[in-house]
């Protein structure tokens, strides 16, 4: 679905500090399954889901969707892919202070210009379907951190994207959360839609649901493997073995 | 303002690779956001602008020996009336810059930036020659001059080209008028039905006309029916509320309309460039039909003006 | 269209939400702003009042007035020179007046005594304007005694008080008959102190004065178009010495501006970089703060401009009559008949919303072009 050649992203290009984040990357995304980019801070993941989500452009190198070259749209053309394509929910939620939990829904779909009773529709749909039908006019800092991310993910999801991207979605979660995140997660992959997401965290890397890890380190490719090779699975299960072994389970890494 | 931004055109203009990434390109994109955001701002400014000279001179008319309308004050000195003409010149070429702007925007490519940023350091001069004039104008003003007022510059004696416009028998002009503004309705409906590059050219060409011809119009007989007095042939006066501003009524549909037709003439040299042909195409053809109809609401106006009035310049 | 609508009715509304989310930081930029207009409009609406209002009363006014000169002085017009002039052609009306100012000591106060030949009080009877009969405190039936020049006292019954809607220029006046003025004055017999001369044909009123200066050499034709037109320049020219004064204020307003719309919160900064990355174009987020400046420019400029109406016309410009009217003790307490014109309110929107928006364009196109990215990144 997403097919990048040779991509490279520089930071202050021409100046001092000048900074590759990414050099030569060659990746596919296959649609309908959840890819997780995963690799230690700084390894150019944030980057590269950035690239991916036509949120930036790349300094060399071709990304297509689709079989659509968009690595040379201006900003005005990449955002309207952006807007009809991708969902995003971010680490910090990035929901707006202020704003009810409906409106904040909404808010991707403002530049649409959307008959306003259709849209107030969606967005409700959204919200019920995520369990937060009765939070709706509840102002966004007075939500958990759980139902916050849940509004995110419905903002996410207003513009009907095919693909959702997810940035550390668990940073931030507990352990029961983070599986209330997962099991979010299975509902958009049984709806159809493709999902991207950078993590380290194991219970998502290592999660049944994710098909493909995309391991980078130091703005290359480790190895892109697929998960239920034989190897991979009797790995699992001894991690999973070691991880029933060290109860109680140690605590969550923080983000990058 | 639009000086300081010269250099910045001129960067755009040397450095547009929209293939690449880079951060000088990023960079230049959004420039781009500014320059349209100004340059419709100039545009907004320079029909408040416009309306603003008009309606001073008007007010300043008691101050001048001779004067009695905004003809006279603008007659003060040989400043007043180029000043006019110059806005009304930098109104339709702001007006065609934001067409292009517009199409421009819908193509992935911008095919027309470089085209574009040329035009606006060449827009420059002009902008700047009109504030030169305005402030030759209001500098070189003295209050103890005697001007002409409207009826000796629109009368038939003088030799100006205003004078030649108004002084001509309201027979022929009649016929002028509604021929030319019949033509240039027919062009811009004519280019909205084929959208050929020709008919666009055409619909300029004839909006153009039909703005001289709307204005001798008004010069030589509207304002005459207006004011219901067979020698006062000022273009101004119809704005004051004395005649209840009519003017207002005609003016807004008669610039709108020029500014449309323009507009749609002035896209058809891109229209063959491939990522441009689906949207100058579109605009086009829409901008002519607005510039149609208001055009015909010109005209309808007009007629409507000169029916009720009481002043009979045509013997039945 | 549809469509275009209702993307700016939500851009309106999200604006709306956010600037009543920012409360105080906006009131503060909205009341400076309605302050510079209500003080704009004020100098504004005020003077074009009294221009409209010294026209009105030229109106009715003679076309020429005549002054005999002597040494370079006004002096009284002597007996014979009214019918010297009565054959100039084009003149339709010609009549002496009498009139002459009064020290009053009892209110420390000049008055205008002026001699009527037509229309004229009975003997021992007069008219006199509003600020006269407020200072002295007297009504119609009142007696009212002034001693003159010459040391005799002479009482008067006032008549009738003049009406107040010309009180600009009629607070300090004294009307009455010929034969009083004459008595009062000691005024000389069949002197006058001036002529005046009603011409028709406005055309003709330069020809008829160079007429009158050539048939009377020691005379001084005085045009009412001079009159109007040194008025005319006397109020632009205080307008004009307020408005260069508030021009530095409106230079001051726009920094202000710059620098409220350049100097945004982390908090607004980040709002910003949200909307970009949820899929909000740089010209949404544009046309967004353009919202933000006309609701605000909009909001301000009504405000200051409806306060500034009430004002000048219903409080009599309180503020600043010392600045703009004349030096008078009997001071005229006069409403001003509302004026209200097109150009005025052009010009003033011209010269306060335009800066602003100029102001503020630069510092919002630069918020705008955040990287759609700059939130994941930070």
């Amino acid at each position: 679905m997403i097919e990048l050649t040779d991509i490279h992203k520089a930071f202050n290009e021409g100046q001092p500090n000048e900074y590759w984040a990414l050099r030569g990357i060659d990746l596919n995304i296959a649609a309908g399954q959840v890819t997780a980019l995963s690799g230690p801070s700084g390894s150019g993941k944030t980057t590269l889901l950035t690239l991916l989500g036509c949120l930036s452009r790349p300094t060399r190198g071709r990304v297509r969707l689709k079989a659509q070259d968009v690595s040379g749209l201006p900003e005005r053309f990449l955002t309207d892919i952006r807007r009809q394509t991708f969902g995003f929910v971010f680490q910090q939620f990035n929901l707006i202070r202020g704003l009810s939990a409906l409106d904040n829904v909404m808010l991707p779909a403002y530049p649409l210009g959307l008959p306003h009773r259709e849209l107030r529709d969606k967005a409700e749909a959204q919200l019920a379907a995520l369990d937060l039908g009765h939070r709706r006019d509840a102002r966004v800092e007075w939500l958990s951190g759980g139902e916050q991310q849940r509004v995110a993910i419905a903002r996410a999801l207003i513009n009907s994207p095919e693909v959702v991207i997810a940035d550390e979605p668990t940073a931030n979660l507990d352990t029961a959360l983070s599986k209330q995140f997962m099991t979010i997660l299975e509902r958009l992959l049984d709806e159809g839609r493709t999902v991207l997401l950078t993590s380290h965290d194991p219970l998502v890397v290592e999660s049944a649901v994710v098909a493909t890890v995309v391991r980078l380190r130091d703005g290359k490719l480790v190895e892109a493997q697929m998960l239920f090779q034989p190897a991979i699975i009797a790995l699992l299960l001894a991690s999973l073995l070691s991880a029933w072994r060290c109860l109680p389970p140690q605590p969550l890494s923080p983000r990058n | 303002m639009l000086a300081a931004a010269a250099p910045f055109a001129a960067q755009l203009i040397r450095h547009w690779n929209i293939a690449s990434g880079s951060e000088l390109q990023l960079r230049l994109e959004r420039r781009t956001y500014l320059f349209s955001t100004l340059t419709a701002v100039v545009f907004a400014a320079q029909i408040l602008a416009l309306l603003l000279t008009v309606f001073n001179a008007d007010h300043m008319a008691v101050m001048f020996v001779g004067a009695m309308c905004a003809v006279g004050t603008l007659n003060a000195n040989a400043w007043g009336f180029p000043m006019l003409y110059g806005q009304i010149a930098v109104f339709f070429l702001a007006a065609a810059w934001l067409t292009l702007n517009h199409v421009d925007n819908q193509a992935p490519d911008y095919p027309l930036v470089r085209v574009k940023y040329v035009l606006l350091i060449a827009l420059l001069p002009v902008v700047a020659a009109v504030g030169w004039l305005q402030l030759r104008y209001f500098l070189n003003l003295r209050a103890d001059v005697i001007t002409s007022c409207c009826g000796s510059l629109f009368s038939n004696d003088s030799q100006t080209l205003a004078s030649e416009a108004s002084g001509m028998e309201a027979k022929p002009a009649i016929l002028l008028f509604y021929g030319t503004l019949g033509f240039a309705i027919f062009a811009n409906a004519l280019h909205a039905g084929l959208k050929q590059r020709w008919t666009g050219a055409f619909a300029a060409l004839a909006s153009v006309a039909g703005f001289i011809a709307a204005m001798i119009g008004i010069l030589s007989f509207i304002s005459l029916y207006v004011y219901e007095h067979p020698h006062h042939h000022c273009p101004f006066c119809l704005l004051k509320p004395e005649y209840g501003y009519q003017g207002y009524l005609l003016y807004l549909p008669l610039f709108a309309a020029t500014a449309a037709g323009i507009g749609a003439g002035i896209l058809q040299p891109f229209v063959r460039h491939p990522s441009l042909t689906g949207p100058a195409t579109a605009t086009a053809s829409r901008l002519a039909v607005f510039a149609m109809m208001g055009f015909a609401l010109f005209a309808t106006i007009a007629t409507v003006m000169v029916l009720h009035s009481n002043l009979i310049l045509l013997g039945a | 269209m549809k469509l275009w609508i209702a993307k700016q009715r939500y851009l309106a509304d999200f604006t709306l939400a956010s600037l009543a989310r920012r409360k105080t930081k906006n009131l503060g930029l909205l009341l400076v702003f309605s302050l510079l207009v209500f003080v704009l409009a004020s100098v504004m609406l005020f003077t074009s009042a009294l221009r409209h209002e010294a026209t009105q009363v030229l109106a009715s006014s003679p076309e020429v007035i005549l002054q005999r000169m002597v040494a370079g002085r006004h002096d009284l017009i002597p007996p014979g020179y009214i019918e010297r002039i009565g054959r100039i052609r084009g003149v339709q009306k010609t009549a002496g007046r009498l009139w002459g100012y009064y020290y009053d000591p009892v209110v420390k106060a000049n008055y205008t005594f002026l001699g009527l030949t037509e229309d004229a009080p009975a003997s021992g009877r007069i008219k006199v304007g509003n600020g006269l009969a407020r200072y002295r405190g007297v009504q119609a039936g009142n007696v009212l005694s002034f001693r003159s020049y010459s040391g005799k006292l002479f009482s008067f019954t006032v008549d009738a008080v003049l009406p107040a809607d010309s009180e600009l220029i009629s607070a300090d006046l004294v009307l009455l008959a010929e034969a009083d003025f004459r008595a009062f004055f000691d005024y000389p017999a069949a002197h006058w102190t001036d002529i005046t001369l009603s011409v028709a044909n406005p055309q003709e009123v330069r020809t008829v004065a160079q007429k009158l200066a050539n048939a009377l050499p020691d005379s001084r034709p005085i045009l009412r178009d001079e009159v109007l037109r040194t008025y005319q320049s006397i109020f632009d020219w205080r307008e004009g010495i307020v408005l260069a004064l508030l021009s530095a204020a409106i230079l001051a307003f726009a920094i202000l501006a710059w620098d409220k719309a350049s100097g945004l919160s982390a908090e607004e900064k980040r709002e910003i970089g949200i909307l970009k990355a949820i899929g909000w174009e740089t010209g949404d987020v544009i046309r967004m703060k353009l919202w933000e400046g006309l609701l605000i420019s909009l909001t301000a400029f009504l405000a200051g401009y409806i306060a500034a109406y009430v004002h000048v016309f219903h409080f009599s410009a309180a503020l600043f009559e010392p600045v703009l009217k004349g030096w008078a003790v009997l001071y005229p307490r006069f409403t001003l008949a509302p004026v209200i014109d097109g150009l005025q309110i052009a010009t003033l929107f011209f010269f306060t919303v335009l800066p602003y928006a100029v102001a503020v364009l630069v510092p919002i196109w630069r918020a705008s072009v955040t990287d759609p990215d700059a939130v994941m990144r930070a």
